[in-house]
Order: structure tokens, then sequence, then C-alpha cells
């Protein structure tokens, strides 16, 4: 396939750190390689001395009181964790 | 069929409820009892606690008893799109990655809908993480449209346009990344508003796109979106892209704004691609405009055909960002086929994202990758900053503008599903308000023939919701479209 040629779907996946198999895969590549050829028609765009908007307006630096408010409880922090264990986030071994 | 309790305005239920011709708990039994009878049909709600929606009634029934109602919305149901938390209620997304996921707190918005008395019923079905404009792509079940069960509700607020239109309940808030309350609102025919980004509070949504996202009213007339508006919106300390901004009464406003103002059509919307019984629609409606005395004049949104490249770049990008979160470690689905640490990111994320959850999160990932990132992320950022410049320079021309919410009336399911592209394409009109920031309604202006609602879109200035529904106020008062219900 030429999307294969084009986009590098292990790094892709790698640095996306999504397994995909089968079928899906296959058809996430063909609409990848059809949506990112849509995304071209902006190259056409001259934006020579244009600035960049990464938000709608123009809000900077909100910060809040340095005191500290209301906080979550280990228990309701724990709420919804896959597996827990004495008040802490049981996670597979990552040193040998 | 039209004087059914669940078929009513909140306006005229909130009248009721103070003459004691109906209690807020007859309410909550009504729409329940609603969902229950139709919902195997329709497919909105995703969970509901009844035992808890009957509680908050009962606790309504007893403010108003008292005569101390919290607001015109005390005792009128509200049902919640499936991403905005509500203490103790599940929260999906419409994945299966946060099947068994509980709210450990209420979203801002939710905090002010319990503040207002709002009676909160149901948690609604979306497209999985608010990704589509079908409905389809739920992880659990589709949406069917109330008007033709064939066809798709929209999305991603699917489940929010349909409970609304088929009676389900009385009011929802969905939200709007690119379109996601309008578009459902159009195909469903009934109301929607997308505020102005930063009116309303994102604190306990779960992000999709954090620069587009906003929460938002769905009812069925301009009224009661005002109303629900009205309680929701306003400057939250726990969202520090909160805009301090001025509001005023949207309910009382609404007749006295619309006089006589300048009105813009898009020439660029108008063009190939719309449907003939759509084009015609608007037609008829800027011309009820135009005969009630207000000026129209074409524009030209010259950025048109980039808005939605532009808007699916970064979308994407911060979409797969904002995703990053879902790991299996701290909460949510964890993936048992592996034990080892890096695997289990992989194992996880791959079976409990869905099909279109994945591509735009491989999409995202791309256009940031260094080798990408200034030819795909930081050039649509600039091309965002020319179409802003383009949309407030015809807003500097005109009060507001008159566009179709959509280019057709809802499709069958499956027509698209397997198309990504042509999918993405349904929120070509909707788009450009998100990527300016602006607020943008959708109100029913006709039906098909095909017996399908038809939505018109009233662009507005930035934190001018007023003056948009105002207008909306004025085109519904004159054509009742908010009386017609589907049979179900």
């Amino acid at each position: 396939m030429t999307e294969e040629n084009r986009i590098d779907i292990e790094r892709l996946t790698t640095l996306a750190r999504i397994e995909l198999e089968g079928s899906e895969r296959v058809k996430i590549i063909d609409s990848l390689d059809e949506i990112l050829d849509y995304f071209k028609t902006l190259s056409g765009v001259d934006v020579g001395g244009v600035e960049e908007s990464a938000h709608a307006f123009p809000l900077y630096n909100v910060l809040r009181d340095d005191k500290v408010g209301p906080v979550f409880s280990a228990e309701d922090a724990l709420l919804n964790a896959p597996e827990q264990r004495d008040n802490q986030f049981v996670v597979p071994k990552i040193v040998e | 069929m039209d004087d059914e309790i669940f078929f009513k305005s909140a306006q005229r239920l909130s009248a009721m409820l103070d003459r004691r011709e109906i209690s807020s708990v007859e309410l909550a039994k009504a729409v329940i009892e609603r969902a229950k009878q139709i919902d195997s049909k329709i497919g909105a709600f995703l969970s509901f606690d009844e035992a808890k929606t009957l509680r908050e009634a009962e606790e309504s029934d007893a403010r108003r008893k008292k005569g101390r109602p919290l607001s015109v919305l005390d005792g009128i149901p509200v049902s919640l799109k499936d991403l905005i938390a509500e203490k103790g209620q599940p929260l999906t997304c419409g994945s299966k990655i946060l099947e068994n996921f509980v709210s450990p707190y209420d979203a801002t918005v939710t905090e002010r809908l319990r503040a207002a008395g709002c009676v909160l019923w149901g948690r609604l079905n979306m497209d999985e993480f608010a990704m589509g404009s079908s409905n389809e792509n739920s992880a659990y079940k589709p949406v069917a449209n109330p008007w033709n069960i064939g066809c798709v509700p929209g999305g991603s607020s699917g489940g929010s346009a349909a409970a609304v239109a088929a009676g389900e309940t009385i009011l929802s808030l969905g939200s709007d990344t690119g379109g996601s309350i309008r578009q459902p609102a159009a195909f469903c025919g009934i109301c929607g508003l997308k505020p102005s980004y930063g009116a309303v509070s994102r604190y306990g949504l779960v992000a999709f796109a954090s620069s587009l996202d906003q929460i938002g009213p769905m009812g069925r007339s301009v009224e009661d979106v005002a109303s629900l508006f009205q309680v929701m919106a306003g400057i939250d300390k726990k969202d520090s892209s909160s805009f301090p901004f001025r509001k005023p009464n949207y309910l009382a406003g609404l007749s006295k704004f619309s006089s006589l103002k300048r009105l813009g059509v898009p020439k660029e919307y108008f063009q190939g691609g719309l449907d003939s019984e759509v084009r015609k629609a608007l037609e008829n409606a800027i011309e009820f405009y135009r005969s009630a005395g207000h000026e129209i004049v074409e524009v030209s949104l010259e950025m048109t055909k980039y808005v939605m490249p532009a808007y699916y770049i970064i979308a994407t990008a911060e979409a797969s960002s904002n995703l990053a979160r879902f790991d299996g470690i701290r909460y949510g689905f964890r993936s048992k086929a592996t034990s080892n640490a890096i695997d289990i990111y992989f194992k996880t994320r791959g079976e409990g994202f869905g099909e279109e959850v994945k591509r735009r999160i491989m999409l995202g990932t791309y256009v940031l990758s260094n080798e990408n990132f200034d030819s795909y992320y930081r050039h649509a950022q600039k091309v965002r900053t020319l179409i802003r410049n383009d949309f407030m320079r015809v807003l500097g021309e005109v009060n507001a503008i008159i566009a179709p919410t959509t280019p057709t009336v809802a499709f069958e399911f499956g027509k698209k599903k397997f198309d990504p592209l042509q999918m993405y394409l349904c929120d070509i009109f909707t788009v450009q308000a998100n990527m300016v920031g602006t607020c943008g309604i959708s109100i029913p202006c006709g039906m098909s023939s095909t017996n399908l609602p038809i939505g018109m879109q009233i662009l507005g200035k930035p934190f001018k919701e007023h003056e948009i529904l105002s207008l909306a106020y004025e085109f519904e008062s004159a054509h009742g479209c908010k009386n017609l219900h589907p049979k179900i």
C-alpha cells in the first residue's frame, strides 16, 4: 500500500500508544491517507507574517490566590482506579 | 399528543408548577414513563437513576410549597450528555474505556443547575468522546432520529437532541466542538445554542478539543434555551478560559433586541452541495426577516473552504493530547491481556477506544509529530487567525449571520459511517463558530418533503447571545415550529 510508504504507521502507533490490529488497522491507514490529502488544501494559504491563534480570546496568566482549597480525599481519587491497595494505585512492575 | 405534559415547554411547565396544577414529581414521572415507553426505539439514554431523579423532584416540590423556588427552572427535568460530570452518576463519554466510571464531583454547570433547582434526569447517549456527526460512534448503541427512526439524529449530542425532540426530557445539555449541539438540533427539529467560547465553564466537561469545546443548552423553544443558558453561563474560577462578560437577562430580553438589524447571508454557504429543500427553507426564512424590516446583505466569508481542514488539524491535535490521559492506570478500563508496564498502555487504548477515536488520535499525533508540526499544526493555527479576521471583518459590517445549519436533512444509518471524510463534511457550516469562538444557534425553519426537520443557524458576535436568541425568537414566534412534534 502506498499509504504505508507515506505514513510510518509503526512510529505513529508508538507515539500514540495505541495498538491497531486487523481490519481496523487497514481501515484507519486507508482513511488517514485521504484525510491528510484533504488537509493539504491549506498549503495554498499564504500565512506570511500571520500570528498563530491557539485560543479564541486573549486571556493570559489566569491565576488563583495561592491558598489551599478543597482537595480530593485519597478515597475519592481512588474511586475509579482499575486496581488499588492500601490507598494507592496498583500498577505493573516497572523496575526489575 | 401536543397536550402531553412531556411536550410542554419549560416556561409553561414552570407556570403550572407555580399554580400547583402539576407537581415536579408528576412531571418527572411523566418523562420517566415516556422514556421507558419509547427509548428502546430511540436509544437516547445510556443510563438513568430513577429514584435519585424522583428525590430531586420531591425536594423541588417542597421548595415550591414553601413559596421558595430557586429559579423559573426549579422542578424542571434537565438531562445531561454523558460527558458532563454529575457526582455519583456514570460518565462514559459513550466509550468502553470509561464503562464503569462514576463521577467523583459535579461539573460547574451541574452545580449551577442544582442551584437553580433543576431535576437532573438521566445520562444521554453520544458519539464516543464527542467525535462524530451521526451518533453511530457510540460504543453502546446508536440513537435514532425521533422523526424517522431509520435516520440518524446527528451528533455528537445525538442523545441530547433526540431525548428533547421525543419528549423523553424537557431540556438537555450538549457540548459543541465543531457543531455537536447545532447539527443534531437541526436534524431533530429542536433549538440548540453553542455559546461563545468562555461563556460557560468547561470544568467537569470531559475535554475533546479544549480551545473549541463549549457546553450549551438544548430545548424545544428559544425561550427554553434562553432560560437554561441564563442559569449555566457566567465566569468560573475553576476554568481559566472562562471569560468575564456582561450577562443580561436573556429571557426578558427576547422580544426587545431584534428591532431592525443588518443581517448577513454568506454567499459561500449557498453554493453547491446545499440540498435544494434546505436552500428553499433558508430563502424563505431570509425573506421573513426582510419583510419584517431587517436589512439583508450578501456577505463573503472568503476563508470558508479552509475552515474544515484547519479545524480537523487543530481538533485532532488537541484530542490526541487530551486523550493521552486514558491510559488504564488511574481510572477507567485497564486491559487484562498483559501485565507488562508499557504494553498495558497499547492494549488498554487499543481495546478501550473505538475506531473513530483511534483515527483522530492518530491524525492528531501525525500533525503534532516533529517533522509535521510546522507544516500542519502551526500552519493551521495561522490559518485560524485568518479565519477569525475574515469572520470578524464580516461581523463588523452586519449584526448577525443567517445560514443553514447543515447541508442536508438527517440521513439514513450507514450512509456516511464508512466514509470518515464525508462524515466530517456534515459540520461544514458549523465549525466556523468554534474556530472563531463566537456564538451560534440552530432553530427549526421548516420540514422537508420526507418530513424531516430543516435547521437555520444564526451566528452572532462573541458574547452577544442575547442578539441571536432574539432573532431566533422573532422567527419562532411567527412560525410556530416549536409546536411540531414527531409521532413515535
